[in-house]
């Protein structure tokens, strides 16, 4: 029973994610769990899972925030419209001179915040006022509208759309089939674990929570699978989600790199006397954060097929909210992807589901703000119970 | 007899599935100072924060009677208005501010919507003069000592009218000389007729400051001890908190050879970070050779720290000059990784502030300063990982359910430990262990002396820092005495006494 009341507490998260989409589900009469609906959700909150897994790196040093990130969408979607669409260069170029804009900023962020010490959140606060003005005059300046389009085919098709698209209702095979093939790897990848682990005499899972996790996993990503192929097929942002989030899944969980970023959050002192260059991680956080705010804005540009004024307009505040959703300690230290990825979802859920309730904007906006203090709250009470066991 | 000020009586405090306090009792008369000594983890700490209120009446077993009457303490305000004032072993000042502010912090002076400060000020320089203080109480406390601001804290006491001053390890930041001023400060206090506890793990300062005794131990009260009636020896006092008689305090060493110098430093001189003039190690010349327990020991604020951190990949000063050799090579250590490189290691004084990640288990804490050890192109291995941090688990003796607990959830002894365990897995020629025994209790500290003794076996060097006497005679085979970030002495521990030591110091201050 203890050990059940422990597994509870571990997957808390999850199961409130759960809790509150099946109440959506009800209140919605079920249009919540419509295959459309499922491709909503990946492709209205796949921004905040990419933005989320840079501030995440960033969280983790000790709580250090990136709040330039949104207003550097929107100057991003500026520089590509104009690359793109006023001066006609290839997308393949395009996107590679974004990128080199992204690694230039993420080194002035990063050189400005490790090595001249200037607190994260000034630093990028900087930033966000000075890229939604440079955007928004970038924008203005080549287009009557304020709003560039249209975007070349090569490059939407890059990061919008669908994988192999077949029409709605019509089962997608190619979706289906990757749903499978994840599912046995889950599942080998579950058990080998765990052989692994008994044949070195370690402690582990017992078969049958191993069993049951597997069981979920699978029903879970096979009712993606169906989903998504019933709404035409696998979204191409999913993968690019997908890879981001398994690369930084094991960068945090398995290389020494990532080790540094939680020792960092925990004690930064004793990390450097430990012969961790500890700005150089530093450094890494802020270029990373820049990197992937570049990808973000491919596939908001993508999505809107258009780059304007309001892209990216609060962003930052999404990712900062999944993580902290997402059991992501705002003094560093402690936090994961897979924490953060359910932070996200949860929110996403949230949003997805009062649109579809048609709850008044303002209204939603008050229900997130409640969402994220009760996580913080609950967080905290849950490290005080087991600090004073 | 005096009269009985303060009773406890049958405290237990129970946390969740732990009895912290069994069945206490604690009599204290008025006008004494009465001891509380106890191993780590004791009970101590406990038993005074019942007593202040922090844990609430209800919370606990057991009575409290103060002055006569039973108390029922809700909050740590409710102790304060009877005068029972606890001063905590972590400075509660705020930096930025000054002395006078600091003092009345939570007891403003004036009005209820506005501050008298011409009241705060006069008033705080009338209860520095009580304390020995000629500051001005509009300096800040940033800009004072750490001697003085615990003076100030005790100030502070004062100034809620204390008529019981509770003081958990006053003295553990303190060098020798602040140590006893503020010791001589308490027995002045007591011939004013105050009435004090003093919670302390140095043996001497019990012995020299104490009435009484009283000695717990696992969470409940073994003897109290009236030093008045008998002879008390520190050797005494030891045998209650342990529950045996230690006989040797500081393990024996034998048939260790004393080889080649393994590291040797000439010349150092380093500079202040911040003010670039002021020299904090002054041309100070060292070496330590193979199998060699080489202590340092100087006053706080000597420069040994600043002396150990500017050779460790100079990870600490500015302006850095002299030469460091290495097994008879001259080398440049510009960061910590080049001096884990070149084998050297060093073991910081303040563990949790700049030692070990609290939040992170065992596990990590151990490989920290050498994941290369337990990684291949940068993945880390797992397994390898937790048999590295078991093997030097059981090597060192590290008390804990299993690797994966938190650090912060261990006693200081055996975090210490794992400290220990970190830079051991870095596989160092050559340790400089600062201030290695710093709070932790008698029992383990025998257990670090041991681990010591097993590194020089091994070959290894060891220099030592510490401002503990007896340890640095004990457990060195040849001493270095460092004041105001000059060495001032050398000597061969056979040589040494702590009357002599401190002479080479005292000396060396008339000498400016």
């Amino acid at each position: 029973m203890a050990k059940f009341l422990e597994t509870l507490k571990k997957y808390a998260m999850l199961i409130i994610l759960v809790l509150v989409y099946i109440f959506f589900v009800v209140m919605t009469k079920g249009m919540m769990f419509s295959p459309l609906n499922f491709n909503a959700l990946i492709t209205q909150n796949a921004y905040v899972f990419i933005l989320a897994t840079g501030m995440l790196m960033c969280m983790l040093t000790g709580g250090n925030i990136d709040l330039s990130c949104g207003s550097f969408v929107c100057l991003m979607g500026a520089i590509g419209g104009i690359l793109m669409v006023v001066k006609e260069l290839p997308a393949g170029t395009s996107i590679f001179i974004m990128l080199l804009i992204g690694v230039a900023y993420g080194c002035l962020l990063g050189f400005l915040v490790a090595y001249v010490n200037i607190p994260p959140w000034i630093a990028t606060l900087a930033g966000y006022l000075a890229f939604r003005g440079l955007g928004t005059a970038l924008l203005s300046a080549n287009s009557k509208t304020g709003s560039i389009a249209p975007f070349p085919q090569t490059f939407l098709s890059l990061f919008s759309g669908k994988i192999f698209e077949t029409k709605i209702n019509e089962l997608n095979i190619v979706c289906m089939a990757v749903g499978v093939v994840a599912s046995i790897i889950v599942v080998a990848v579950n058990f080998l674990n765990r052989a692994n682990r008994v044949k070195k005499g370690y402690e582990a899972d017992s078969m049958i929570s191993v069993i049951i996790k597997s069981v979920l996993s699978v029903a879970v990503i096979m009712l993606f699978a169906y989903k998504l192929a019933m709404a035409g097929g696998i979204p191409t942002v999913l993968v690019w989600v997908v890879a981001i989030v398994l690369i930084y899944s094991f960068i945090t969980s398995k290389t020494t790199l990532g080790r540094y970023f939680y020792t960092i959050g925990g004690n930064k002192e004793a990390t450097r006397l430990s012969g961790v260059d500890t700005k150089k991680i530093m450094f890494f956080a802020y270029l990373n954060m820049a990197v992937l705010t570049v990808i973000t804005s491919y596939i908001v540009i993508a999505r809107f097929q258009a780059a304007n004024a309001q892209a990216g307009t609060n962003y930052e505040m999404d990712a900062i909210a999944a993580c902290v959703v997402g059991g992501v300690s705002a003094y560093g230290g402690s936090g994961s992807v897979f924490g953060m990825v359910v932070g996200a979802t949860l929110i996403g859920v949230i949003n997805l589901g009062m649109q579809l309730m048609n709850v008044d904007a303002d209204w939603q906006k008050i229900v997130k703000g409640i969402v994220l203090l009760g996580a913080v709250v609950f967080d905290i009470l849950a490290a005080k119970k087991n600090a004073n066991k | 007899m005096g009269r009985i000020l303060l009773e406890m009586k049958n405290i237990t405090k129970t946390f969740p599935g732990v009895k912290a306090l069994d069945n206490v009792n604690l009599q204290v008369e008025e006008g004494e100072i009465h001891a509380l000594v106890g191993e780590n983890g004791a009970g101590k700490s406990t038993l005074m924060n019942v007593l202040s209120g922090i844990y609430p009446y209800g919370s606990y077993e057991g009575d409290i009677i103060y002055n006569g009457e039973i108390c029922q303490f809700q909050k740590i305000t409710d102790s304060e208005k009877k005068g029972i004032v606890i001063i905590h072993q972590e400075l509660a000042l705020v930096p930025q501010m000054s002395i006078g502010e600091n003092m009345f912090l939570g007891n403003e002076r004036g009005k209820k919507s506005a501050i008298n400060w011409n009241e705060t000020y006069s008033e705080a320089d009338k209860y520095l003069k009580m304390v020995g203080l000629s500051e001005s109480s509009r300096v800040l406390i940033k800009d004072i000592g750490t001697g003085k601001q615990q003076l100030v804290e005790i100030a502070k006491a004062l100034a809620k009218n204390a008529k019981l001053l509770i003081l958990d390890e006053p003295t553990s930041s303190l060098n020798e000389t602040d140590s006893r001023a503020l010791l001589d400060l308490m027995l002045e206090f007591k011939k004013q007729g105050m009435t004090m506890i003093i919670i302390t793990h140095k043996l001497n300062e019990v012995v020299y400051v104490a009435d009484k005794i009283t000695v717990v131990r696992d969470g409940s009260t073994v003897e109290t001890l009236d030093c008045h009636s008998i002879a008390i020896s520190e050797d005494r006092i030891i045998r209650g908190m342990v529950g045996r008689e230690i006989t040797d305090r500081f393990p024996k060493r034998s048939g260790v050879e004393i080889g080649d110098i393994n590291m040797e430093v000439d010349n150092w001189t380093v500079y202040h970070p911040l003010y670039a003039e002021r020299k904090v190690v002054d041309n100070v010349n060292m070496n330590v050779g193979a199998g060699e327990v080489v202590g340092i020991y100087g006053l706080m604020g000597a420069g040994r720290t600043e002396l150990a951190m500017s050779i460790f990949g100079r990870s600490y000063g500015a302006d850095i000059t002299g030469t460091l050799k290495i097994k008879g090579e001259e080398v440049t250590l510009k960061n910590p990784r080049e001096a884990i490189n070149a084998h050297l290691a060093y073991v910081t004084e303040d563990r949790k502030g700049n030692g070990l990640v609290l939040s992170n288990p065992i596990r990590v804490n151990t490989s920290l300063a050498n994941m290369a050890g337990v990684s291949k192109n940068g993945v880390i291995d797992v397994d390898k990982e937790y048999q590295v941090a078991v093997e030097y688990k059981d090597k060192l003796k590290t008390k804990t359910p299993s690797v994966e607990q938190n650090v912060g959830n261990l006693s200081g002894g055996n975090q210490q430990k794992v400290l220990l365990a970190k830079w051991m897995f870095t596989n160092p020629d050559i340790l400089i262990l600062d201030e290695p025994t710093r709070g932790i209790d008698v029992g383990a500290k025998y257990e670090i002396y041991c681990i010591i003794n097993d590194l020089v076996k091994s070959g290894k060097s060891v220099v030592m820092i510490s401002s503990e006497l007896p340890e640095v005679i004990g457990m060195s085979d040849r001493i270095y005495i460092m004041n105001e970030g000059k060495f001032v002495g050398e000597m061969k521990a056979e040589d040494a006494t702590q009357e002599n030591i401190m002479a080479c110091i005292l000396q060396s201050g008339r000498g400016e």
